[in-house]
């Protein structure tokens, strides 16, 4: 028993080496004195100050953060409204609209880019930042709903009976109730999302119009004129972000 | 208090939406006019965009692409808003060919008038009617002349044994093939199935010797000294220099690709003539030669090499001696041959 612990012990520690090993060289080399990413030359900041002098980076990354906050918020408003509506649907039914809700995390990123696109084109939207925001809120949904109705259903029926037994009418026991009850899913289903939308690539580089490059497009871009440590710091930055607001992200959902 | 919570929640969310929505309302007509400018990462000095902003009063907003297939995935996928772009010379030619780029008002582009002699009729708009030359280059190898000490003059020495794992290519079939080819003596533009399997055959027996097929990052591995041969453009190879003095360039005697990235209008772009403003604007002498410094790439515009420090216009890597013209050749489209050059190139990749 206690060989067999060391033994799962050990392939464990592979498996976090395997997962994290890159990203602790890419930070490492983040702080590289040389501009050659292969080479060691010592430490220096030089690369994070490069980075604050970028204005193309420093706007693409508030493009970043903007269409992450509004798709999230959108996303928040349509994922909560559909996992308490559906609580009130009969079981096949909530299973069924469930299941199809769950579309946009199953389907290939890539498809789903192609046919955001398409139906863009096909009604005349241009492509914008607003489309870039609409495209990642689609997936953010399924997301929050998966959340916000894990909690959900760990609520004690009984509240929403004591609610209306009480004289509250079905929205005071959401606004009263439900909603506060909720609040830590929601929070971590936000952050959730933040994180998911900063992150994404392939749906954003399909519906992304002028004036839309976001972070992860302009890093992508970079990299053809020539790998530079300026890209490893700010991915440094960004891997610290996203699992700093994961790890908070969990903290609150386990609330 | 909920209540209230809810109703700020969604009159923050509208007032975001409303916001995202006027801001780009506004950029497309009312008050400053907006340029879109699609083009490469870092292909353009922030302060000379300033300046043309100070200039017209109007502002610039920059979107970049990573490659010519994505430019074109891009526009043809219906993306519409971006005033002017760079693609390639073969995806110029392209683009022309489908309809994406709009006819250029000469008479606007006063500066177009002194371009390099080679460039001023390209073989697929020989008239500048849509494309206007902005950068141009060549691709040959950039070699370390402290371990290769006799300084390479054929594309032959990518096949010598003696600097096995020590050679990059270019991760890109058209130039790859090109360069074999052209050390065939044959064109590089050919449609011959016997000659594109003969070159496959070619790049077999070098295979072995390769250590990476890398577009990106062939300057690196140069100046770090993980290559000492490397197939590629020239201006990366100039980079490589500035960390290792010994990087040296050559177009060997079989000759080599010239290229240009051309500026074009987008039939689609609201403000044509604003954005023939801007191009004429990335021509003029002294604009170009801060861009030719910057990028370490050469300027299309004959009338910024006064301009253009000493130590650049004399690299070969950037700008390309005028007496290899002859041996240098544009890549043109193959049409049909283009699949056996992919089922070549994959038949190389997976071998």
């Amino acid at each position: 028993m206690k060989q067999a612990g060391g033994w799962l012990w050990r392939v464990s520690l592979v498996n976090l080496l395997f997962l994290y090993g890159p990203i602790a060289v890419l930070i490492l080399f983040s702080f590289n004195a040389s501009r050659l990413s292969a080479t060691w030359q010592g430490w220096s900041w030089q690369w994070y100050r490069a980075l604050w002098a970028n204005q193309p980076l420093l706007d693409a990354t508030a493009n970043s953060l903007w269409v992450a906050t509004v798709s999230t918020l959108l996303a928040l408003l349509l994922g909560v409204g559909l996992a308490v509506g559906l609580e009130g649907l009969p079981g096949r039914r909530q299973r069924q609209i469930e299941q199809a809700m769950l579309m946009p995390l199953v389907i290939p990123e890539v498809m789903m880019g192609v046919s955001l696109l398409l139906f863009f084109v096909l009604l005349r939207i241009p492509l914008s930042l607003m489309t870039v925001i609409v495209g990642h809120a689609l997936f953010n949904v399924p997301v929050v709903m998966i959340i916000v109705r894990a909690r959900l259903r760990k609520l004690d029926p009984r509240l929403l009976e004591v609610a209306a037994d009480l004289g509250a009418s079905y929205w005071d026991a959401l606004r009263h109730v439900t909603i506060p009850l909720l609040r830590p899913a929601i929070l971590g289903a936000g952050l959730m999302s933040f994180t998911i939308s900063l992150d994404d690539f392939i749906v954003t580089y399909f519906t992304a119009g002028p004036g839309a490059t976001t972070l992860p497009l302009k890093v992508y871009s970079m990299i053809k004129s020539g790998m530079s440590p300026e890209i490893n710091a700010l991915s440094a930055l960004f891997v610290m972000v996203s699992m700093g607001l994961i790890g908070f992200s969990l903290l609150l959902q386990r609330r | 208090m909920c209540i209230n919570g809810m109703r700020l929640f969604l009159c923050l969310l509208m007032l975001l939406l409303w916001g995202t929505v006027s801001c780009q309302r506004t950029s497309g007509d009312a008050g400053q006019k907006t340029l879109h400018y699609f083009t490469w990462s870092d292909y353009v000095g922030p302060e000379l965009l300033a300046e043309f902003e100070r200039r017209h009063g109007v502002r610039v907003v920059v979107d970049t692409f990573s490659s010519n297939e994505e430019l074109l995935a891009k526009l043809q996928g219906g993306a519409t808003g971006y005033d002017v772009t760079v693609p390639s010379d073969f995806m110029a030619a392209i683009m022309i060919q489908q309809g994406l780029v709009a006819e250029l008002d000469l008479r606007m582009l006063p500066n177009a008038a002194t371009l390099e002699d080679h460039l001023q009729h390209l073989p697929f708009d020989p008239t500048q009617r849509y494309a206007i030359p902005y950068l141009w280059g060549t691709v040959g190898i950039g070699y370390d002349s402290a371990v290769v000490s006799t300084p390479p003059d054929s594309w032959a020495v990518l096949w010598d044994p003696r600097y096995k794992g020590k050679i990059s290519m270019l991760n890109d079939q058209r130039e790859v093939f090109g360069a074999v080819l052209r050390s065939m003596g044959a064109s590089m533009n050919t449609k011959d199935p016997a000659l594109i399997e003969a070159a496959k055959a070619r790049l077999l027996v070098q295979k072995p010797l390769v250590k990476a097929y890398a577009s990106e990052h062939y300057d690196q591995l140069l100046a770090s000294g993980d290559v000492v041969l490397a197939h590629g453009w020239g201006g990366p190879v100039a980079r490589a220099m500035l960390d290792r003095p010994s990087i040296r360039y050559v177009v060997p005697k079989e000759g080599g690709t010239l290229w240009a990235d051309c500026l074009v209008v987008l039939k689609s772009s609201p403000q044509k003539e604003l954005a023939t403003q801007f191009i004429n604007y990335l021509l003029e002498p002294q604009v170009a030669a801060r861009t030719a410094e910057r990028l370490l790439f050469a300027s299309a515009n004959k009338a910024a090499r006064p301009f253009v420090p000493s130590r650049i216009l004399d690299n070969p890597a950037i700008y390309p001696p005028l007496d290899l013209l002859p041996r240098l050749e544009w890549m043109t489209d193959v049409g049909e041959a283009l699949r056996m050059y992919d089922r070549a190139w994959t038949e190389l990749k997976m071998h």
